[in-house]
Formats: structure tokens, C-alpha cells, sequence
């Protein structure tokens, strides 16, 4: 987007809700443009351009187009995984296309190959250049437990549409999306990258902080703004609550595959009955039928869960660990910022207590001129007094900014969290309704097929005992 | 018209009711049955009830007693309706009755009891027999044996059947009286006969196969069904933990909070709807039982033919031996070899008296030999019909049973999936509000 600086205030909000000037200078500058690039992309795209990240019901993905034809400048599809073999190690690296109008890329098309390690060093790199902004988390390193073999398919494809989401997260997001080292990740060739990758602080360095950062911690910010405390609240109960409904479901999951198991063995004992009759082998026959269709089904319910529902929420689990470490990284900054201050108020002191003449008694001691060592350590004070204000005046600007981005940045994360989450109940409930409805109707055609002239309506009566039935016949034939 | 004349009734022997009787009733089902007990009366299990009292060990027990109500049908005088007469009876009563039918019409299929004790459980369900649940399905299945016997043709006018259902006190003597015990043929000769028969029925032994088939069959579906049940509460149980979450992750949430609670309620509606749908299945599994224990009463059946059968060709075989050897006898030819015969051989013929004496022995035991083979080809001539005449009722009424019993199941699965697109179109229009 072209002549438009991206003020993270402003264009944090979704498309609906930026200010009516913005969106009418960027409807005049890229509309077509945008619409072009969709146009092309839904012709050669896989469909994969419009999985994991984007709802498939129709309505909202109605919306989301709306929104992407208005503000989507760049489209990145993870996919196609191969493994290599080296000496050392085997690895997979999965394809990543990106195509894009926007300027800062000198093409509009770009494929490169990256493996796991890479999205690594990517999300490390934009943690570090904005600690306080919420990067979607990444698949995880290992593999989870009950998982025999690192490289199955289903874990590759799970990995795969987790990573296709996290390139298309910060993609979508005003200030990740515009980061130099986002890309060059998307953009460079496997030696480009690595070459790169080999810039930047060095690993003492890069300890030198992680140590800071730590001492940091141990000390504690200590006044830490009621609304950062609130959202500390809130993201671990929401970790909690988010763990728990991830167990819940894998749970289900389970449950359901058992389910499934013993169904597939219930069908069969009708129709090995069947076998043995003669007037019943049509509804037995028809029994079986009706299980085996219901299994279909049941396992198609199976595979929704396992592919939608439980990514989608483990998902969020993993958010859950971002959030609490956005949360650290914040509180440090500040930290930092008090321990700066606390250490100007010292220098201050020193300063006060000079100005009475305890110093010149130390001094005189030492055999120096007590005026001219005075004076020095003055001298000294005072310069370095002026170098802590202005390291705290970076430090509060770095404070502001730290929590002005993450204010902005948590509302846009509740609102896609929202999203996601109900994205992901309203799918598995669509679900669960069809799945239903497929098994209504296969019973219903079993009604009819034994022509018991018992419609839909009369199915909601209790089935007759026995019992009942002889009364009754006894009672009618008179 | 053929109430309760006396107890030649019961007998196997007396032919011309029984006879006339099944030729009427051949293509009676349990509907159309002309002069069956249920026509003229109501029957109910109406109670179960827990007693404590001394076994015949002299030791505490508790049992379960069931109360039995009857009342003629056209009670109804002046537009009121009477009170039932009653009387409570356990289940090992009901064993004595059973058993005592099996011996007396060895021709009949004869309903089965309810089991005696909890099979094919899933976890949940209770295999105690005290278990109230347990105690009620029984009460149905005992009511459904007496609905049963009574709509029977010939059961329904057996006198101690009538007498089970009206006399409370000294019924067991009544029972023990007709001395069916001797009647009961052993175990052992019945097996024994299995193995034995020369000229088995091809009719009886393709049934027997068909009752082993039945048998194999409805308790591999009982086990797998109850499988089948209790994965299904478990799937459904877990969705409870939904709506204890959802409810306390609402609280922190301001947007989402309404529309997590409500789905979380559904949730809870789900989960616990289970309760009722697996009970209703369990009457699915008592149908599917009864037949199971149908196939151990049709096997009975096809055992006394083949001991009939064996005993025929028995009394048979006896008589062409005892045809020989008055042969031999009479013309001094020794065909078969035998002691007597070595002896006489070596030791000198018998005198002619001692020859003539025993020709007149063997005359007239051959002459009982061929009455008691004409009799027994008679019985066995009319156990055949009797038995098929009402195995040709009791294939019509299974197939009729089990196939409205696959219906009801198929109207019970509707049902649940009725409830299921229910709470799941709920706790969607709940994730809408989020």
C-alpha cells in the first residue's frame, strides 16, 4: 500500500471500522489492483489459499472476502511438504508462495522453500524487534505424546495448516506484516536467508540480554498500571479455561474413535444373522445397512474434530503461553525504566550529599586537594546524571510505546480470538447438526423401506412392549 | 368352552382336545386365539416388592416378591370396575410354573422367563439383582410370560397356570401333586439320544441348527450392543465437561460471555440426555433376549422328538430281534449267533417243551413288542404335528416380534437423532451470539 504510512493505531481495527477517510483513500489507490490479484489467485489458487485461516461457511466467508478485496494486499500459501535427506539429518520443508501488489517487494510473485527451523528464527526476530506485540503462535517443536514416527502425515498436514496460519497472521497484521526480516523470509533463497540469518547481535549479545531480562524479572516491576494487571488476570484464567476445553475435547475425540470401533463391529452381526432367516432378512439386511452408513458418518464426525476443532483450540493453548510472555516482555521494559530511575534517584542523592562537606573529609584522607576532588566528583555527578536522563527519556518513550502497542494489539487479539473460537464451535456444531440429520435420514428411509406405515410424526410416540401389543390384539379381535 | 376340565387336559396322551384344538388354532397368532385365558381376563405384574424371611437352609434372606393382579375382562357392572384379585408371587414361583409346562406339553414352545440374573451389562448399567432398574425390567418380563402363556392356545387352559394366577396359598403342593417331576426325562437319556438316533427328522434337526444359529447370534449382538452402549455414554458424558467450562470461562469474558454460558447449558442437556436413550435401548436388549431364551425352548423341543424318536426305533429294533429269534426258534436255524445257541450246540438241543415254552413266551411279548411300537408311532405321529403346529405359530410370531422390534429400534434412533440436531441447532444459535 503504496504513500500510506500504517499508523498501528488506526490500522489495527478491521476493515469495517477504519475511519471513513482512510478507507476511501485506500479503496481509490488499490481496489482494482486488489481485486485483480483475488481474481488471479482464485484461478490458480489450490483452494488451499482459503483453508485454515478462513472460515468456510458461507456467510462468513462472505465477510471475510469483503474484507480481503478491501485490505488484503498479500497472499501466502504454505503447502506441498517433501522431506530431504542429508547426512547429518532428515528434515521436511514445505512450500511457501507468496503474491503480492504491495511495494516494498520488487515482485509480485515469490516461491521459496522453508523448514521449521526457519519459521523459528522468523517469529524469534519479530518477538525481538516488537516485544510487546501478540505473534501467533507457532506449531510445536516436538511431537506430541502417543505420536510414534516425527514425520507421519498427519502430523506434517497439521503442522502444515498451523504454519500456513502463521505466515497469513502476520501477514495480516499492519505493523508484523511491514517487518524487514518477515521478508526476506518470503522472498530470499535458501542461501540469502542463511546469510542473514547470520547477522544481527551475536549470541553473546543476545545472552547479554536474556540475562538482563532475567534480573529483570527476579526484581519485579513494581507498579505495574491496573489495566496491565487486569489483562494479567485475565490471560491465566483464560490459559486455564483454554487448557481445560483443549483436553476436553482431544477427550471427546477419543471417546468418539472408540465409539466408531465398536460400531463397525455391530453391523455385521445383523447381516451374519440374516443369513439364518427368511422373513427377517430384508429388515436385518436392512439393519446393517443403516449402522454401516452410520458409521460413514460417524467417521467423517471423527475427522472434523480431529482436523478442526482440536487444532483450533490447541491453537489458542498455545496463544495462551504468548500472552503471558508479551506480558513478561512488557513488565521488563518497565522494569527496567524503575531500575533506571531508582538509579538516578541514588546518583541524585550522591549529588545532595556532596554539596555538604562529608567528601572533602574522605577526600582529605586520600591526600587529595579536597576542592579540586570535590569539584571532580561534581564534575562527574553531574555528567552522570545528564547520561541517566537521557537513557530514561529513550526508556520512557520505549515504556509508552511498549504499552501502547500492546493495548492496541490485545483488542485486536480478543476480537480474533473471538473470531477463531467461535469460528471453530459454530463449524463443529454445523457439524454435529449434519451429522444428525444424515443419520435421521438414514433411518427414516429404513421406515419406509419396511413400509410400517409409520411416517416421521408418529416416531415420537413411545415403541410398543410386547406386552402391550397383546393386550391390545387380544382386546381387538372381538 | 375348554376350561379347565381336569387335568387329562395337561397330559400328552389325551388327544382329541388338544387335536381338535390345533387344527382350529393352526393359523392362530396370539391376536386370533379363540379361547385363550387373556380373552377373559386381565393380566398385569403390577408391583415388585423386596421381603425378608428363612430359606429352606434356615438362613436370612432378602428376595424380591411380584404382585399379580387379575380381573375378568366384562368386570365392569354398573359402570364400575371392580378391583383386581391379587396375589404376590417370586420368581422361583415362576420357575416351578415354567418347568412344570415344559414337562407337561413337551410339544409347545414354551415362553421364557426373564433372566434370572443380569447379562450383556454395559458398565453403568447394574448387574445387582436387587438394582431397581434390574427389579423393573423383570417385573415387564415377568408380566410379558404370563401375557404370553396365557394367549397361548393350549397353555392358557392349563388348570395350575389358572390356578398360579388366582390361588395364593398351596399352589406349590397343587404343582408337586400332578407329579410332573417323574414325568421329566433325564439328561442324560436325552443327550444320549442326540448321538443315537438312526432316522433323526430332517425337518427337527435343520430347526435344531436354526435354534443354535439363533442362539449364537442374538448373544453376539447382545454383547456387541451393550459395547456399543457404553461408548456412547462416554462420548456423551464428556460433553458435560463443555458446559462446566464454558461457564467458567464466561465469567471473564465480557462479549462472549452470554452466548459460552448458554452453549454451556446445552451441553449440559446433552450429556445428560443419554440416561433416557440408553434406557430405552435396554428394552430393545430385553426383546432381543427373550428370543435368545426362545432358542433354548425350541431346542427342547427338537430333544424330546429325537428322544421320542430314539425310543421308537428302540421299541422297533427290540421287536425285529425278538422276530428273529422266534425264527430261529421255529425253524431251529441259528442265524445270529448267541450264548444260548453255543450252548446248545455243544451241550445238546433243548428238549420241545422247553422249545414250545419259549415260543409262547416270545409270541406274546411279541404281540405287546408290536402294540407298544403302534402306540409309540402314534404319539410320535402326534408329537410331530402337535410340535409343528406350533412351531409353524411360534416362526410367525418371532418373525412378527423381531420385526417390530427392529422398528421401534429404528423409531428410537430417530428419536436420539431428533434430540441431537435439537442441541446442536441451540448451542449453534449460542456460538452465533458469541
Amino acid at each position: 500500500m503504496s504513500g500510506i504510512t500504517v499508523d498501528p493505531a488506526v490500522s489495527c481495527a478491521p476493515a469495517q471500522e477504519i475511519s471513513a477517510d482512510l478507507s476511501g483513500q485506500m479503496l481509490e489507490l488499490d481496489e482494482d489492483d486488489d481485486l485483480e490479484v483475488f481474481s488471479k489467485d482464485s484461478t490458480l489458487s489450490d483452494g488451499s489459499l482459503f483453508n485454515a485461516s478462513m472460515p468456510t461457511s458461507p456467510a462468513s466467508m462472505v465477510n471475510q472476502l469483503e474484507e480481503d478485496v478491501d485490505t488484503k494486499d498479500i497472499f501466502i500459501t504454505v503447502d506441498n511438504p517433501e522431506s530431504h535427506v542429508t547426512a547429518i539429518e532428515t528434515f521436511i520443508t514445505y512450500r511457501v508462495l507468496t503474491k503480492t501488489t504491495r511495494s516494498e517487494f520488487d515482485s509480485c510473485e515469490y516461491e521459496v522453500r522453508r523448514r521449521y527451523q526457519d519459521f523459528l528464527w522468523l517469529k524469534g526476530k519479530l518477538e525481538e524487534a516488537h516485544p510487546t506485540l501478540i505473534v501467533h503462535p507457532l506449531p510445536e517443536k516436538f511431537v506430541m505424546k502417543g505420536m510414534v514416527e516425527r514425520f507421519n502425515d498427519d502430523f506434517i498436514e497439521t503442522r502444515r495448516k498451523a504454519l500456513h496460519k502463521f505466515l497469513n497472521r502476520i501477514a495480516d497484521h499492519p505493523i508484523l506484516s511491514c517487518s524487514e526480516d518477515f521478508k526476506i523470509f518470503l522472498t530470499a533463497q535458501a542461501w540469502e536467508l542463511t546469510s542473514h540469518k547470520k547477522q544481527g547481535p551475536g549470541f553473546l549479545s543476545r545472552m547479554g540480554d536474556t540475562v538482563r531480562a532475567v534480573a529483570n524479572t527476579v526484581r519485579g516491576v513494581k507498579n505495574r498500571p491496573e489495566e496491565f494487571a487486569t489483562i494479567q488476570e485475565y490471560v491465566d484464567t483464560f490459559a486455564q479455561k483454554i487448557t481445560s476445553l483443549d483436553r476436553v475435547t482431544q477427550r471427546i475425540l477419543k471417546e468418539q474413535k472408540e465409539y466408531l470401533e465398536e460400531l463397525k463391529e455391530y453391523g455385521p452381526v445383523y447381516t451374519l444373522w440374516s443369513g439364518s432367516e427368511e422373513e427377517l432378512v430384508e429388515p436385518l439386511k436392512g439393519m446393517a445397512g443403516c449402522i454401516d452408513r452410520c458409521c460413514k458418518e460417524t467417521e467423517e464426525q471423527v475427522n472434523h474434530l480431529a482436523e478442526s476443532l482440536v487444532p483450533a483450540l490447541h491453537e489458542y493453548v498455545l496463544c495462551a503461553e504468548t500472552l503471558k510472555a508479551v506480558l513478561r516482555r512488557r513488565d521488563n521494559i518497565q522494569a527496567e525504566y524503575e531500575t533506571k530511575n531508582e538509579t538516578l534517584a541514588n546518583k541524585k542523592a550522591d549529588r545532595e550529599a556532596d554539596s555538604k562537606d562529608l567528601g572533602f573529609i574522605l577526600g582529605s584522607f586520600l591526600g587529595k586537594n579536597p576542592e579540586e576532588a570535590k569539584q571532580q566528583r561534581q564534575q562527574r555527578l553531574d555528567v552522570e546524571i545528564e547520561e541517566l536522563k537521557e537513557e530514561i527519556e529513550k526508556l520512557e518513550d520505549k515504556m509508552e510505546c511498549a504499552n501502547n502497542a500492546l493495548k492496541v494489539d490485545w483488542s485486536r487479539w480478543q476480537r480474533s480470538m473471538r473470531e477463531d473460537v467461535k469460528t471453530a464451535f459454530l463449524h463443529t456444531a454445523e457439524k454435529n447438526v449434519d451429522y444428525y440429520e444424515k443419520c435421521l435420514a438414514v433411518w427414516e428411509s429404513f421406515l419406509l423401506s419396511q413400509g410400517s406405515g409409520l411416517d416421521a410424526e408418529s416416531s415420537r410416540e413411545q415403541p410398543q412392549a410386547p406386552e402391550e401389543m397383546a393386550k391390545e390384539a387380544s382386546l381387538q379381535a372381538t | 368352552m375348554a376350561d379347565c376340565n381336569s387335568e387329562e387336559v395337561a397330559v400328552i396322551g389325551n388327544t382329541d382336545l388338544t387335536a381338535a384344538e390345533l387344527e382350529n388354532n393352526k393359523n392362530n397368532t396370539m391376536a386370533e386365539a379363540g379361547t385363550t385365558l387373556l380373552r377373559r381376563m386381565e393380566i398385569s405384574v403390577a408391583e415388585a416388592e423386596k421381603r425378608t424371611g428363612k430359606n429352606a437352609v434356615n438362613m436370612q434372606e432378602t428376595y424380591t416378591v411380584y404382585l399379580i393382579e387379575t380381573r375378568p375382562v366384562d368386570a365392569a357392572t354398573e359402570g364400575q370396575i371392580p378391583a383386581p384379585d391379587s396375589l404376590w408371587r417370586r420368581y422361583s414361583e415362576f420357575e416351578l410354573l415354567r418347568n412344570y409346562l415344559l414337562v407337561t406339553y413337551p410339544f409347545i414352545v414354551v415362553p421364557p422367563l426373564p433372566e434370572k440374573r443380569a447379562e450383556f451389562v454395559w458398565h453403568k448399567l447394574s448387574a445387582d439383582n436387587m438394582d431397581p432398574d434390574f427389579v423393573e425390567r423383570r417385573r415387564a418380563g415377568l408380566e410379558n410370560f404370563l401375557l404370553r402363556v396365557a394367549s397361548h392356545s393350549v397353555l392358557s387352559n392349563d388348570k395350575i397356570f389358572y390356578q398360579f394366577l388366582t390361588e395364593e396359598n398351596g399352589w406349590k403342593e397343587m404343582v408337586f401333586e400332578t407329579g410332573f417331576q417323574a414325568k421329566a426325562d433325564s439328561r442324560l437319556k436325552a443327550f444320549n439320544a442326540t448321538f443315537r438316533v438312526k432316522n433323526p427328522d430332517k425337518r427337527f434337526t435343520e430347526l435344531k441348527h436354526y435354534s443354535d444359529e439363533l442362539q449364537s447370534v442374538t448373544s453376539q449382538l447382545l454383547r456387541v450392543r451393550a459395547r456399543v452402549a457404553d461408548r456412547l455414554y462416554g462420548v456423551y458424558k464428556v460433553h458435560g465437561n463443555y458446559g462446566r467450562v464454558f461457564s467458567e470461562w464466561s465469567a471473564i469474558e465480557k462479549d462472549m460471555g452470554d452466548g459460552l454460558q448458554s452453549a454451556g447449558h446445552h451441553m449440559d442437556a446433552y450429556a445428560a440426555s443419554v440416561d433416557d436413550i440408553l434406557e430405552e435401548e435396554e428394552h430393545y436388549a430385553d426383546q432381543l433376549k427373550e428370543y435368545l431364551f426362545y432358542a433354548e425352548a425350541l431346542r427342547a423341543v427338537c430333544r424330546k422328538h429325537e428322544l421320542m424318536q430314539y425310543e421308537l426305533e428302540a421299541a422297533a429294533q427290540d421287536l425285529t430281534s425278538k422276530k428273529q429269534q422266534r425264527e430261529e426258534l421255529a425253524t431251529g436255524t441259528v442265524r445270529t449267533f448267541s450264548l444260548k445257541g453255543m450252548t446248545s450246540k455243544l451241550f445238546g438241543q433243548e428238549t420241545p417243551e422247553q422249545r414250545d415254552a419259549k415260543l409262547k413266551v416270545l409270541e406274546e411279548q411279541i404281540t405287546e413288542g408290536e402294540e407298544l411300537l403302534k402306540e409309540k408311532n402314534a404319539d410320535c405321529d402326534e408329537y410331530v404335528k402337535n410340535a409343528w403346529s406350533d412351531i409353524e405359530r411360534f416362526k410367525e410370531q418371532k418373525d412378527r416380534d423381531l420385526k417390530e422390534a427392529l422398528i421401534s429400534y429404528a423409531i428410537m434412533q430417530i428419536s436420539v437423532c431428533k434430540k441431537g440436531i435439537q442441541v446442536w441447532t441451540n448451542a449453534k444459535e449460542c456460538f452465533h451470539k458469541m
